[in-house]
């Protein structure tokens, strides 16, 4: 049966506000569901806190919206159970790059099957406009009211130095780009990040769609960049302080955490006979005899 | 006669103290002995004083033994900080290499045995352990054949030459107490019968437990004395298709069994204090989210760091109402290691019955220390995964899924991921019966009340109040955790001289089944709790529930050593005099 993006609506009205980035980057993630026929109850999305962690009232697939920051082990806990599934972890950039960020060098290292979506607005939103690990060094808010005094997270650098095997970014304003982004994403057998650079149209008055529009390089479109070169890509990174778009690396030799682990069921484990009989008991007693 | 004797050896971390022990411990075991061992160790690898004690009974034990029978130093320093433990005029078996000497005023025989020397005449160092196994067998009374035995089966893959060097050892460790002209004391047994039986520790049996059950993945990292689990898993779970993920952090590790639980799995972690307390916020989810999830709190002492390698139990609190918030929660509070076992297995039951949180309550003297095992209760265990709705019903649903329905019982069944039009949203957020994000009050107190409701039933539970003889009794014990071991010893001490004691243990701790529990000590004059905590966490939640009256006596003991027999009976002993007067 076909599916249409209308089973990936809900009937819930937005907490977001009007003119959010968050509506691209749902609209995106549905479209790319949609194109690739994916079934809703085939999709497990995780959320995270903050206004992206919202995402899951507003989509129809199976959502687990979890505790601040532990979106990617949750969502290794959910591919982990039933690897049919597939699972999409998706949050913003405080919840990935703060609070959860040492899960998400974990997550990348392991190169766990998960697809990584952070909405990432460089500010904190829902808490009304702090800076975020993403925000510009002498963003003044009203936490900050001199200046903020740290220099930002790089997401793509670090991703990308961390071992990571899939690392896009796209806008929310660039709905095909971003859709295409996310369908790369879902078909990468391992961990694949799409950092979205998703304006908060109320606290962030720097990283404007405006801004973006100015400043961002579609790689895309760039016929000398090549993503399968791990090197080129931090190099270009770099160089344009991450203000791309675009795939940016992908590793072809992937291999995803539970492929790799030993002896691990690849049927879901709900599924599974999972008794053990007294044969099997006094085999494993003998051990302690 | 003896009707049990305790062996200890001790050296330093890194000179094999623990298989050596667990060589007595094993054969003992074989010959129809009952076992139980402990040890005494430091949060460091190498170097640094250590102690292993084995005792041995014709009668199923579960608490140390207040004295030492026979001493093995392998060091002067184990002379010097053990043998005020040992028995009266008691042996040291001790390497002569070493000069071991007496401290003034010791009442013990030293018996120096050429050790290191023997074992390089033997021409492999590594065996001198052995021959200090020989010794003590020749003075406990146990036959050197069995010993050998055990060796040849334990040796045989590495060759003859080192099987025969092993038993070499055992023997001439043997053959010198046994012709020693000066040997005081040679202790002997009843005799035993074999039979079918284990030496397990908690850890042990809750991992198979938890394997029974059907668990397939668990999510931990590593910490004392909880760690055992993780690596017995590991070792087993390729076989039956199962994963360890080794997190970045504990809250990692309890996100990712909860991610697991929501999709279907039997998912658990297993931890210790510092990492329990990172777990809260995540079990605080799994409760409102109503989503199994197992998991071990193995607890240790604490608070912070506390004293990682010492047992206490003063985590109840935390188990039961840590978080913020209301998190509804089952609490299971193990004492054997059987008990492990089964808790290990039922608390995947519990987890998917009634779809929250189940803590295990272990602690470290139930999680480390080996015990005779004599029947696992796996045939009679079976597997309840509780209300899950399937395609068919969710097929026929003419309107969307409603996850959260309020029911009478406060069950509401859930359909799992990969289910056609059985999609909804689990959220740490308050929710409608949806699952969708709802700040309606009327809702909000509906929801609540629901999950709390669902877990009342649980207060009668079967099992879970196991008293014992409370019945006009003077005295009757209430303990929870590894102190039934010394609880049941001293009863029967007690009940030796003539005096009515009872015992009731708590199998869980939440919810409490208070009023279970107000029965069960029916009549007893008086009521007297044991606890290995300073503040008496379990007579306190029996207050909260409503339960306390003047009967009730508190025993606490928080210096991270193991409960003794003699100090409850002393306890009880001063209660009913304290009665008379």
């Amino acid at each position: 049966m076909e599916v249409t993006l209308q089973d990936y609506r809900t009937q819930e009205k937005s907490w977001w506000c009007p003119g959010c980035g968050d509506f691209g980057v749902l609209a995106a993630m549905q479209k790319a569901l949609v194109n690739l026929n994916i079934a809703p109850h085939e999709v497990a999305i995780v959320a995270g806190i903050g206004c992206s962690g919202k995402i899951g009232n507003y989509i129809n697939s199976y959502n687990i919206h979890v505790v601040h920051g532990r979106t990617l082990p949750s969502a290794l806990g959910v591919k982990m159970a039933n690897r049919e599934l597939l699972v999409i972890a998706a949050g913003g950039d405080g919840d990935g790059f703060a609070i959860g960020m040492n899960h998400f060098v974990h997550a990348v290292r392991r190169n766990i099957n998960v697809k990584y979506i952070v909405m990432d607005n460089h500010i904190y939103g829902l808490t009304k406009g702090q800076n975020s690990p993403t925000s510009d060094t002498g963003q003044k808010v009203k936490a900050t009211p001199h200046g903020n005094v740290e220099s930002p997270v790089r997401p793509l650098s670090l991703a990308l130095s961390a071992g990571a095997t899939f690392v896009a970014q796209g806008f929310s304003s660039n709905q095909a780009q971003l859709a295409r982004l996310i369908e790369d994403a879902i078909r990468h057998p391992g961990f694949a990040f799409v950092n979205t650079l998703s304006p908060c149209v109320t606290y962030n008055k720097i990283n404007t769609y405006d801004f973006y529009k100015q400043t961002l390089t579609n790689l895309d479109e760039d016929p000398d960049y090549r993503s399968d070169n791990r090197g080129a890509a931090i190099a270009k990174v770099l160089e344009k302080e991450e203000l791309v778009t675009g795939l940016i690396y992908r590793d072809p030799n992937s291999v995803p955490y539970e492929q790799a682990m030993p002896g691990f069921a690849e049927a879901p484990l709900a599924g599974r006979d999972i008794r053990l009989g007294s044969a099997d008991f006094e085999e494993l007693l003998e051990h302690y005899r | 006669m003896a009707q049990s004797l305790a062996w200890k050896i001790g050296g330093d971390q890194g000179e094999g103290i623990d298989s050596t022990g667990d060589v007595v411990g094993t054969v003992a075991s074989r010959l129809g002995y009952y076992i139980y061992g402990y040890k005494h160790f430091s949060s460091r690898i190498k170097g640094g004083h250590t102690h292993y004690t084995v005792r041995l009974s014709a009668q199923p034990v579960l608490a140390p033994e207040p004295e030492v029978h026979v001493l093995v130093a392998l060091t002067q320093e184990t002379i010097d900080r053990n043998v005020a433990g040992l028995v009266a005029g008691g042996p040291v078996i001790a390497d002569a290499a070493f000069k071991p000497q007496l401290p003034d005023g010791a009442n013990a025989q030293l018996i120096e045995i050429p050790l290191t020397q023997i074992a390089r005449a033997i021409g492999a160092p590594v065996v001198r352990n052995m021959v200090t196994v020989g010794a003590s067998a020749a003075l406990l009374g146990l036959p050197l054949e069995a010993f050998a035995k055990y060796v040849e089966e334990k040796f045989g893959r590495k060759g003859a030459v080192t099987v025969a060097q092993n038993v070499q050892a055992l023997e001439q460790g043997y053959r010198f107490v046994a012709e020693h002209p000066d040997v005081k004391t040679r202790y002997a047994l009843p005799e035993a019968t074999p039979g079918k039986r284990y030496l397990m520790t908690g850890n042990d049996t809750l991992a198979l437990g938890a394997l029974g059950a059907g668990c397939r993945l668990m999510a931990a990292y590593p910490i004392t004395p909880a760690t055992d689990i993780m690596e017995t898993l590991a070792g087993l779970f390729p076989k039956y298709g199962g994963a360890i993920c080794q997190m970045e952090d504990e809250l990692a590790a309890v996100t990712m069994v909860i991610g697991a639980g929501y999709a279907g799995a039997r998912a658990m972690t297993a931890t210790s204090g510092p990492g329990f307390s990172l777990m809260q916020e995540g079990i605080g989810l799994a409760s409102v989210a109503e989503i199994p999830a197992v998991i071990v709190d193995t607890q240790r002492v604490g608070p912070s760091t506390g004293m990682p390698t010492k047992t206490e139990q003063s985590d109840l609190m935390s188990a039961v109402f840590g978080g913020h918030g209301e998190g509804e929660r089952i609490v299971l509070t193990p004492g054997t290691a059987v008990q492990a076992f089964e808790d290990g297995y039922e608390a995947f039951n519990l987890a998917e019955r009634y779809q929250c949180p189940v803590i295990i309550l272990s602690d470290l003297g139930l999680a480390q220390w080996v015990q005779t095992v004599e029947n696992l209760p796996y045939e009679r265990l079976t597997i309840d995964r509780g209300q899950i709705v399937g395609a068919e019903e969710t097929a026929a649903l003419e309107a969307e899924f409603l996850r959260y329905r309020v029911t009478e019982d406060g069950i509401s069944p859930r359909t799992l991921p990969g289910t056609p039009k059985g999609q909804y949203l689990a959220t740490g957020v308050e929710h409608a019966q949806t699952g969708k994000v709802s700040e309606d009050p009327q809702n909000r107190a509906a929801q609540t009340e629901k999950r709390r409701r669902k877990l009342e039933p649980l207060r009668e539970r079967e099992g879970v109040v196991l008293a014992d003889g409370v019945e006009g009794a003077e005295v009757a014990v209430v303990c929870f955790g590894s102190t039934i071991g010394a609880v049941d010893e001293a009863v029967a001490d007690l009940r030796g001289r003539g005096l009515k004691v009872g015992r009731v243990q708590l199998r869980q701790a939440w919810p409490l089944p208070a009023e279970q529990l107000g029965r069960a000590l029916g009549d007893a004059r008086k009521v007297l709790f044991v606890e290995q905590n300073q503040t008496g966490e379990l007579r306190g939640l029996a207050r909260l529930q409503g339960l306390e009256d003047e009967r009730f006596a508190s025993l606490l003991k928080y210096d991270g050593t193991l409960l003794l027999p003699q100090e409850i009976v002393e306890q009880i002993l001063t209660l009913v005099l304290k009665e008379e007067v």
